[in-house]
């Protein structure tokens, strides 16, 4: 019978668990997938043969719940060990973090740094909980809501007075003051406040907004730490795939979806199915979208049957990337100066200017000149990922435009993919002797490969005005759509991207309500 | 020695308010000023002969009118005077000019953009209801999210219940406005760069925000939800300056009894044993009080004048990171006679009114990154007013002066310290910018003073040359302000207060922080209140 | 604009297409504006104006109301989408009135889509509404928007005579047009110059509006004022117009309405069904905005209602409050429109009611004043259900005589 419980459009990690959850609890569940391999921005890729990696190259906040939800252990899921972060300084004078101290700086920030973390994890764990919940309708007098609130009230209280309050205070602050508060280090404010920039059109300057990452990225079992899986990230995916499939979830590749189903009578509209690519209609109860917010309102649903002021809220999501990403094959592992082994992630950027500068270019459409990056080298981690002795090199180059004034011609990615080896070479001078391949993905790129409408890791800016409940947008911000039986699971849902779950999860438990 | 009641440091508006509204009250209340004149930031200066400079603030829209009428301001000699129309200049040919008639605007916002001109009228509905909302918290004391006594629930239930008679819809719509950047709000309605530029230059002033930075768009309402008039959004000059404003507040202070003392700057609060007891002056004089009030900014009066010792821990560390970056830069120009400017047609109504030198959303952000790199623009964004073209009594007849307030002008420069030099190349920069829309300008020029935040802070003593006390950002907003905890007007050494732009509501001539001090002081000290509530509930 | 020598050019009203033969008749220069035009309150005596369109013909400038033209192949699915009737079904050479709402249902603006061709339709309203369209048009691949407010005259021209005159300016057949009926007429000989011509207006009677191009309005005028020379042709202003479409009942923006999208509170807007518009609103065609709130207010009752009220004694009602007693203690609504009808004879008002209490008494506490001094009084009212006003002649294809 080609009719399912539901269909999924999607298969990244958000799709498949939604999947897995619902399977588990009884459902006949389809999920579509456009390309032929799954795991959207964490789908495994060969860019060159033998040389694999995938466009997320670590992972920081996967949910535990959800790993021991769908056991996901069982399917082989493995985090390698944590990841030290090293922020690269060209005299070899690195900030290393690892195992909650920090090295390479002097006492005052070093001592300041355990009050730092404390402080930062206290803050996390207030939200935690938060991440793994629907959010609340506001002006709705349900009593289950106001319950969540009430109780996101109380967690806050039960921090303390002072706690409560520097919390409410340090929510809106830019990461540029956060950490001026904080720190004497260049070097090592750029670092911390790293996470909560990155894959973000925001700098260190801008409010609103990298508080709230960087708790959302400690929410994980890491507790902000990041490591990559056996079988780099893609490993994640691929044990995603196997508790769904094990749980009787259907995943068809190469199935675009054309369009989705929409029966309108009397009372209303409702999703009755999906239209592929090809034509062919799958009917469902319901359908699930982890595509992003616009590919899903305006490729598939069709502003015809939405209202006007939701089709233009959705609309002015922020949804361009400004992050490209960077790969290389190396014929072998590059020496770092300073370095004893480039087994952690590091992140080039001097200090919180160069960020903020850096953003300064993107922000007018021009990539930035002296690009700033995050480097990690899966293979170190993983040695499945590269030919025997030879090296992949993964790196998220910052700020880097989804629209570049003049358009991303070749060789304006040329010139700025050149402009990021001769940054990593200031560290690593050795290391353009050794490239055998190189290939610089620009957000215009991210969003033809993984179907994410401007190439942002979290289909729409992370930012206060769209978060929470109001993540798109108020009217789906629960999951479910103005349209009866269509429901979001993506990462444009609460509480966002970055391989962490919670939208797919959430959606699933909406749905399942 | 003389004991008083209560002692204010520093002779801005809010401590003169403050004050004024102890002294009905019944206390012996004395008011210090380093300076020789009082007023602050809100004075009338002669600083040329024949022209009245209103040297810092020049326009004025949020003073509180039922503070106005209580005080009795009018008697004290105080008028305010709406002023119409102001031209913004961009690249174009065309500069955009909003007509105070309805009509006049609507068909020249039309002739640059039909589409803009439609929505304006739903843009400023928006704001509107965005505006009187604040509006109501203005004139009351932010709550304690953190307490459980019945006054802070209650008013955290006054607040959640104003919230939630927006309605659903619009309760999101206006979270999002409060954390949204300028830019990205503007962009939902206009599509003309002029017309953005115009409506974004409130979201940037005296902030050390771009238009796109997130949360700039508050701001923005922070500046339109003034009113002359129930003229909301509209702004005002006062008669004779803003020296005026200052003088009628110290008349209703002197009617009640209050002292000042100008020449009296305070080296020193005396603090003994965990009280405020007085404070020294810089002539080595001691004036003991019951009480004592900084109307200066949160930075200066715990950094500076009060003994890192007295302070319990934790506070001097809040003080040294509360944020009131200085980023504006002032000219007062004497001019011999009225500007023209290119493409305006020489009207009472729009050539006399206020210049807003933007151009575009864009040029506004450059002009911010060259702030964060420790410069001014070549290209600055320059708002200016010539007052004395509705105001007879402050420049010659036939002559006239200009404020042009200039953002952004960085407190620190890169390149070291500011000189006198660096000043008045910056003046330059300034006028030849308006040169270029008003060919001749110059020649126009009879005295000019150039003011960067150094000065600024040189001679009225905010911080950084920072106009509000502080940035406005939602750390430091409603109860952040100055600091959480501290929300309340009282501070950490008991019988010390504020009451200056570092307390809520926040910066602008509003007279809203010291009189919400005055509650708060005669509420401890068991005296009937003698602040007014706001006319403004039954909007 | 320059240093032009007129100095106040820019505070100055536009002049509409007609305006040098409205203005040589505009005697008490009576002006007031819309939509930035100089228009005319009235022209000499409002009473007079407002007999023309009862009892001969007069004319109305529309110059100043805002056309939308909207083209391409899918405009139709943009339209139908915005607005709450279907006008899937509308023929070419037809025009319907329609409303629109936002998401939450309330009513921005009421107006007539005009079907020009298979994919040509034009809308007018009373106000800007560009904004809204181009926020409408969002997501539909092939569609322009082209305001031509300004590029279009337009002329309203009521009255029983309105069709005899039409006869004689030499339109055949225009008897013939049904109401909302388009027709097309070469003018003045053809070469390329229409005038087209459709059966509607905002009076409740007999009534065409006339649509040319801007450079042919003064000659449309002229040979429109000669043939109607021996009818009584006059133009009318505002206040003549605002009577007519009172007695006829219809709604008037800023009087019965406020356009939800210029309102401050969120309950100070309305919805169709508030404003006796639900016959507007058709849930069986494809989605439309506002769809699932109007089909919540559908369910749950209209908190107000709009209603056509008869009022005791002669003194108008305008902004009386209304109650469910004589002693005035329980308020039910309020008056939005009130006036002495002259050619029913009768003391008539539009209300926003509370629709519990419609079947109830109806009482208006009424101020009105004598030679400066005020007065009070509380007159009892009678719901209507039909228009005031609403002759045959208004329908009848083809019209009777004068």
């Amino acid at each position: 019978m080609n009719h399912y419980d539901t269909i999924i459009i999607g298969a990244g990690h958000n799709g498949l668990i939604c999947a897995a959850y619902l399977a588990r609890s009884g459902q006949r569940v389809l999920v579509l997938e456009a390309s032929d391999t799954l795991g959207g921005m964490a789908a495994p890729r060969e860019f060159h043969p033998g040389f694999k990696t995938s466009v997320a190259h670590s992972v920081s906040q996967f949910s535990a719940k959800i790993t021991r939800d769908l056991d996901l252990e069982a399917h082989g899921f493995k985090l390698g060990k944590t990841l030290t972060t090293v922020g690269l300084n060209d005299a070899g004078e690195h900030v290393v973090l690892q195992d909650g101290a920090v090295s390479g700086v002097g006492p005052d920030d070093a001592s300041a740094y355990a009050d730092y973390r404390q402080m930062m994890q206290r803050f996390a764990g207030v939200l935690n909980p938060v991440w793994l919940q629907t959010m609340p309708r506001i002006g709705n007098n349900n009593l289950s809501e106001i319950l969540t609130f009430a109780s996101i009230g109380l967690r806050l209280r039960l921090l303390g007075k002072d706690h409560m309050r520097e919390f409410l205070r340090v929510a809106a602050l830019p990461a540029r003051d956060l950490m001026d508060e904080n720190f004497d280090s260049e070097l090592l404010k750029a670092v911390l406040g790293w996470d909560g920039l990155i894959g973000s059109r925001m700098a260190p300057r801008s409010p609103n907004g990298a508080v709230l990452v960087m708790l959302y990225r400690m929410s994980g079992a890491l507790s902000g730490d990041h490591a990559i899986p056996n079988g780099g990230v893609g490993g994640l995916i691929t044990s995603l795939h196997s508790s769904a499939v094990e749980a009787g979830v259907e995943v068809r590749t190469g199935s675009r979806v054309g369009r989705i189903l929409i029966q309108a009578d009397e009372s209303g509209l409702a999703a009755t199915g999906v239209e592929l690519a090809d034509g062919e209609q799958i009917m469902a109860d319901r359908v699930v979208s982890a595509a992003d917010p616009k590919t899903t309102f305006f490729d598939l649903v069709g502003v015809q049957n939405l209202e006007i002021e939701f089709t233009n809220r959705i609309r002015r999501l922020r949804c361009d990337g400004y992050v490209a990403k960077l790969h290389l094959a190396l014929d072998g592992l590059p020496a770092f100066d300073g370095l004893e082994r480039p087994d952690g992630r590091m992140i080039i950027a001097p200090d919180m200017d160069s960020i903020e500068f850096a953003f300064d270019d993107a922000k007018y459409g021009e990539s930035a000149g002296q690009p700033v990056m995050e480097i990690v080298i899966p293979s170190l981690q993983d040695a499945s990922l590269a030919p025997n002795g030879q090296h992949v090199l993964s790196a998220h180059v910052m700020y880097v435009p989804y629209r570049l004034k003049g358009g991303w011609t070749d060789e304006a990615r040329e010139a700025l993919c050149e402009r990021a080896i001769d940054t990593i070479a200031r560290y690593a001078p050795g290391i353009r002797k050794q490239i055998l391949h190189r290939e610089l993905l620009t957000p215009l790129d991210l969003e033809r490969t993984c179907n994410v409408t401007g190439g942002h890791w979290h289909h729409t800016e992370f930012a206060m005005d769209q978060m929470l409940m109001m993540r798109p947008t108020y009217d789906a911000a629960q999951y479910s759509t103005p349209i009866p039986g269509l429901y979001l699971c993506g990462a444009g849902s609460h509480p966002g991207g970055g391989l962490m779950g919670g939208p797919g999860h959430n959606a699933a438990h909406e749905i399942l309500k | 020695m003389k004991q008083y009641d209560a002692i204010i440091i520093g002779a801005g508006h809010n401590g003169l308010t403050n004050a004024a509204y102890l002294a009905k009250a019944g206390l012996d209340v004395i008011v210090v000023e380093k300076n020789d004149y009082i007023g602050g930031a809100a004075v009338s200066r002669e600083l040329h002969e024949g022209w009245i400079y209103s040297n810092c603030s020049y326009v004025c829209s949020m003073m509180r009118q039922a503070l106005h009428r209580d005080l009795n301001l009018t008697r004290h000699g105080l008028v305010l005077v709406p002023y119409l129309g102001t031209v913004g200049f961009g690249d174009g040919d065309r500069p955009l000019i909003s007509y105070h008639n309805a009509d006049a605007s609507y068909l020249e916002l039309r002739r640059h953009s039909p589409h803009d001109a439609d929505s304006m009228f739903r843009f400023q509905a928006d704001l509107a209801r965005y505006a009187q909302l604040i509006r109501k918290t203005l004139l009351r004391t932010p709550p304690d999210p953190t307490s459980f006594r019945p006054r802070d629930i209650q008013e955290m239930l006054f607040l959640a219940k104003q919230f939630w008679m927006l309605g659903e819809r619009e309760i999101y719509e206006y979270m999002r406005f409060f954390t949204m950047s300028a830019a990205e709000f503007l962009d939902d309605y206009f599509e003309n760069d002029l017309i953005k530029a115009a409506m974004a230059s409130p979201a940037v002033i005296g902030t050390a925000l771009g238009v796109y930075s997130p949360g700039s768009a508050y701001i923005l309402l922070h500046h339109v939800m003034g009113d002359v008039d129930g003229n909301i959004g509209a702004w005002g000059l006062a008669r004779g300056g803003m020296g005026a404003i200052s003088t009628a507040l110290a008349g209703a202070l002197q009617e009640h009894g209050g002292e000042i003392r100008t020449n009296a700057g305070v080296e020193r609060i005396l603090v003994k044993g965990g009280k405020a007891i007085g404070v020294a002056l810089e002539d080595g004089e001691e004036i003991s009080a019951r009480i004592v009030v900084s109307n200066l900014d949160a930075k200066r009066t715990f950094t500076q004048i009060i003994d890192k010792d007295d302070l319990p821990p934790g506070i001097y560390d809040k003080a040294k990171n509360f944020k009131i970056r200085g980023s504006s830069g002032k000219l007062n120009i004497a001019l011999s006679g009225l500007p023209k400017f290119t493409g305006v047609p020489d009207n009472r109504y729009i050539n006399r009114g206020g210049q807003l030198f933007a151009g575009s959303l864009e040029t506004m952000e450059r002009a911010y990154d060259c702030w964060k790199r420790g410069r001014w623009s070549d290209d600055p964004f320059i708002e200016s007013v010539i007052p004395s073209a509705w105001d007879p009594t402050v420049a010659p007849p036939g002559k006239h002066w200009m404020a042009a307030f200039v953002q952004y002008c960085p407190s620190k420069l890169a390149d070291g310290p500011w000189t006198p030099e660096k000043r008045d190349q910056f003046g330059q920069t300034v006028i030849d910018k308006i040169e270029r829309y008003s060919p001749g300008f110059k020649d126009l020029i009879v005295h000019m003073e150039v003011r960067t935040p150094h000065e600024i802070e040189a001679e009225i003593g905010l911080t950084e040359g920072n106009i509000f006390q502080g940035e406005l950002t939602l750390d430091q907003l409603l109860f952040n302000r100055p600091f959480p905890g501290y929300a309340q007007y009282r501070m950490p050494i008991k019988n010390m207060y504020m009451c200056g732009s570092s307390t809520h509501p926040g910066g602008g001539v509003s007279s809203a922080c010291g009189a919400n001090a005055a509650r708060e002081i005669l509420l401890d000290l068991k005296l009937p209140n003698t602040v007014p509530e706001d006319d403004c509930y039954d909007e | 604009m320059t240093n032009t020598e007129d100095r106040w050019a820019g505070e100055r009203l536009m002049e509409s297409h007609f305006h040098p033969r409205q203005a040589a008749l505009n005697l008490r220069d009576a002006w007031s504006s819309w939509n930035g035009y100089k228009f005319a309150n009235y022209y000499y005596d409002a009473e007079y104006e407002y007999f023309c369109i009862r009892n001969s013909c007069g004319t109305y400038d529309i110059c100043p109301m805002q056309k939308y033209e909207i083209t391409g192949p899918d405009a139709e699915a943009m339209l139908n989408r915005m607005v709450t009737r279907n006008i899937a079904n509308l023929k070419e050479n037809r025009v319907t009135y329609v409303c629109w709402c936002t998401d939450e249902g309330r009513m921005i603006d009421d107006g007539t889509i005009f079907k020009l061709g298979p994919e040509k339709f034009m809308l007018t309203c009373g106000s800007p509404c560009l904004a809204w369209l181009r926020k409408s048009a969002f997501g539909f691949g092939d569609v322009t928007i082209t305001d031509m407010s300004d590029e279009t005259a337009a002329l309203s021209f009521q009255g029983p005579a309105s069709c005899e005159v039409l006869k004689k300016l030499g339109l055949e057949g225009i008897e013939t047009a049904k109401p909302f009926d388009i027709m097309h007429f070469p003018f003045q000989g053809g070469s390329g110059k229409e005038l087209m011509v459709s059966r509607t207006g905002f009076t409740g009677d007999l009534g065409y509006e006339l649509w040319i191009a801007p450079e042919l309005a003064l000659d449309l005028w002229d040979a429109l004022y000669d043939a109607g020379d021996d009818y009584g042709i006059h133009p009318y202003g505002e206040v003549a117009t605002n009577m007519a479409r009172l007695e006829a009942g219809f709604i008037m923006p800023d009087m019965e309405f406020s356009e939800a999208l210029k309102t401050i509170h969120f309950q100070h807007d309305q919805t169709p069904f508030e404003l006796n518009l639900g016959w507007l609103v058709d849930f069986k065609k494809p989605h439309f905005n506002g769809r699932r709130a109007l089909l919540q207010d559908r369910d749950k009752g209209p908190a107000y209602k709009l209603t056509k009220l008869d009022i005791e004694g002669n003194k108008v009602a305008e902004g009386a409050y209304l109650y469910s007693n004589r002693r005035c203690t329980q308020e039910i609504g309020y008056i939005t429109s009130a006036m002495w009808s002259p050619v029913v004879k009768a003391n008539i008002a539009l209300a926003m009611i509370k629709p519990e209490y419609l079947e109830g008494d109806i009482w208006a506490e009424i101020y009105y004043q004598k030679e400066l001094r005020q007065y009070s009084k509380v007159a009892k009212c009678t719901v209507k259900n039909k228009p005031f006003w609403r002759p045959a002649r208004a329908r009848a294809t083809p019209p009777p005589g004068l």
